[in-house]
């Protein structure tokens, strides 16, 4: 900043480098808005003709010419955030593992195993869920006591597939994403931390802590990365959720996905009307995933402005200096 | 009038661009007839050298969206439609403890998909199958989640046998249902099929005859039980002959006649009336000569019914429709 004040003369080849990455990331602008605009353009159709109506109606009806989102929503954000429930805790205890508690030699294939999980293409996951997952999920509903099944949540026939094997199918995708993330960010917690924590007499419970309130914007963001691949997700969930439309608290019940209805009816669709009512469908997971996004964005914005040295005070069990 | 183009389980639409050595076609279409249409295209160029012929199995509503899409820009001519071979759509199920072949009648199957018969053990069904120890088991509906030509046959064919089934369902590619769940492609249906005790669905008969999963009969307009097999589908399509209207788009469903297997169907090839390139036209007319003749020994061994003389004879006729000069 100083430098530039004082140099007379701007050189060309930091003119070009700086067009240069201005005119790719104005790109991701452009293609953001480009996609945005052709899902609408494409969905116009329904748009005007069910209007609001369309994120609030329960009917899917290629026939009758009724089209409504809120099934649909509802199966996404159900089973997305089940996974986040199932994944995080895993993640984050590999994470842990191995970047605070694992020995040298055992570091390495432990990365390298659970990347290996995030190269695996999902229609294999699908494949897997249908024949070893399911059948496995079925027994579990099967032998479910009767007791449990007052619960809403634990309600109807044993069929195997439905959003329990969803959500299981999913949060294993999203593991070593959320993972892999979290390794890296607690890769990055300064050692004087930790060094500081031994100090003032902590264990190394209470260190592990420390460093993971260091991180936890980090952290946070690998959580909101796994949520968006949960969200988007197609192959794998539409093959073990049973592709019903309907909103169910049941974890037993067949439901639907915005990304499954989208690529199982996309291809037979020839009315105009039926094809604007799946780019909607589109549209909304868009509309969807940029509000996540943005609310993420303000999660850890908001996070990372608190110093709340009396958080940090709790974790070390210690009298902390003012100054912390 | 939409909803009539896409009467079948195929439309392959036809675009393409001549080179000078030979002269390139491709097409897009459903998934259905692709094994066969693929086979042919490879066997006409061995024939032709000349001619090069690709297929992208896009899915039919896909297909016919780019075929209406040419004809709004290009080519303002009728599109035709052309009988290719046949196929039939087969009730498979797992029921515990049962080993025989079950029977259906339209009104059971409607029933059953319906949600209203829900348990194997049901008199409707135990009615048709005498003999049989059928259990008290749940019945789980399995169904196409993605749309498809099969769903397209399966539906049409309850909506004819069952005036409340057109009601409340109603026929398209992908529907409303109103039990069960649902499956992507054959092999989801199958694979659900197989692990679901109680289960019962529908898939293709190659899909069935290749992967040799059981299937019961299905009673005929003449109350006869068929099983599926290629002989029984080009019977329907026999039986619907005479009454073949000049587009052949028609519906072979519930077909009258003692061997017909009632659900089955016909699959089409779209082919611009009058085509800008009067050449690919003439190679379309020429192949599609060939595929209705040679062509159709090959269709058996791929699982799909070869059509029966009348057809062919009614469609040699109309090609000369096209317009290759």
């Amino acid at each position: 900043m100083i430098s530039s004040r004082h140099t007379t003369k701007i050189r060309p080849d930091e003119i070009i480098f700086r067009a240069g990455t201005g005119v790719f990331a104005v790109l991701i602008i452009g293609v953001v808005a480009a996609i945005a605009f052709e899902l609408y353009r494409q969905s116009k159709l329904s748009i005007y003709h069910f209007g609001w109506q369309f994120w609030q109606t329960d009917s899917w009806d290629p026939v009758a010419g009724e089209f409504g989102a809120r099934p649909f929503i509802w199966g996404t954000l159900y089973s997305s955030i089940l996974a986040l429930i199932i994944s995080t805790p895993i993640a984050l205890g590999i994470a842990i593992f191995i970047s605070e508690l694992a020995p040298g030699r055992l570091r390495l294939p432990l990365v390298f195993l659970t990347e290996l999980l995030a190269a695996i293409p999902s229609i294999v996951y699908g494949v897997w869920g249908i024949f070893v997952l399911v059948p496995f999920v079925r027994q579990l509903e099967v032998n479910t006591p009767e007791w449990l099944k007052v619960l809403p949540v634990f309600k109807g026939p044993p069929l195997g597939v439905g959003m329990l094997s969803a959500a299981i199918v999913l949060s294993i995708m999203v593991i070593p994403f959320t993972s892999s993330i979290a390794r890296e960010v607690l890769k990055a917690v300064p050692q004087a931390q930790r060094e500081a924590a031994y100090a003032l007499g902590a264990t190394r419970w209470e260190a592990i802590r420390m460093a993971l309130f260091y991180a936890r914007t980090g952290i946070i963001g690998a959580v909101m990365l796994g949520l968006g691949r949960a969200l988007g997700e197609t192959m794998a969930v539409t093959m073990v959720i049973g592709n019903t439309p309907q909103i169910a608290a049941s974890l037993y019940a067949p439901q639907y996905t915005m990304a499954a209805v989208i690529a199982n009816e996309f291809s037979e669709a020839a009315q105009e009307l039926y094809l604007h009512a799946l780019v909607e469908i589109g549209l909304v997971l868009f509309i969807i995933t940029l509000v996540i996004n943005m609310m993420s964005r303000g999660l850890i914005w908001s996070l990372g402005r608190q110093k709340n040295p009396r958080r940090a005070r709790r974790i070390l069990s210690t009298p902390a200096p003012e100054s912390a | 009038m939409r909803r009539h183009v896409l009467t079948g389980i195929a439309a392959l639409a036809l675009t393409g661009a001549a080179l000078t050595a030979q002269t390139q076609i491709n097409g897009a279409g459903a998934t259905f007839p692709n094994p066969i249409y693929t086979k042919w295209f490879s066997e006409y160029n061995k024939l032709h050298r000349d001619v090069l012929i690709n297929y992208q199995s896009v899915g039919s509503g896909a297909g016919i969206q780019q075929m209406i899409k040419k004809t709004v820009f290009f080519a303002p001519g009728k599109i035709l439609h052309f009988p290719t071979v046949l196929g039939a759509v087969v009730p498979v199920y797992n029921v515990p403890g049962v080993s025989q072949e079950l029977k259906f009648s339209g009104d059971v199957l409607a029933n059953i998909i319906l949600g209203k018969v829900t348990k194997w053990n049901d008199a409707q069904i135990a009615k048709l199958n005498l003999g049989v120890n059928l259990p008290s088991t749940d019945i789980t509906v399995v169904h196409r989640s993605d749309g498809s030509g099969t769903t397209y046959i399966w539906v049409d064919y309850l909506s004819k046998v069952s005036p409340e089934f057109k009601k409340t369902v109603g026929v398209a590619t992908s529907v409303k249902w109103p039990a069960g769940v649902g499956g992507k492609g054959n092999e989801g249906v199958a694979g659900l099929v197989s692990q679901t005790p109680g289960s019962i669905g529908y898939v293709e008969l190659i899909y069935a005859l290749q992967t040799k999963i059981a299937y019961g009969t299905v009673q005929n307009m003449n109350g006869k039980f068929v099983k599926a097999s290629t002989d029984a589908v080009t019977a329907a399509a026999a039986s619907a002959a005479s009454k073949m209207p000049p587009d052949f788009r028609v519906s072979i469903t519930n077909a009258p006649g003692d061997d017909v297997y009632p659900i089955s169907s016909f699959t089409w090839l779209l082919l611009y009336q009058d085509a800008q390139d009067k050449k690919q036209a003439k190679t379309m007319v020429d192949f599609l000569k060939w595929a209705l003749t040679d062509g159709q020994k090959f269709a058996p061994d791929l699982g799909y019914a070869p059509l029966p003389k009348p057809v062919i004879e009614m469609e040699m006729k109309a090609l000369d429709q096209i317009k290759t000069q």
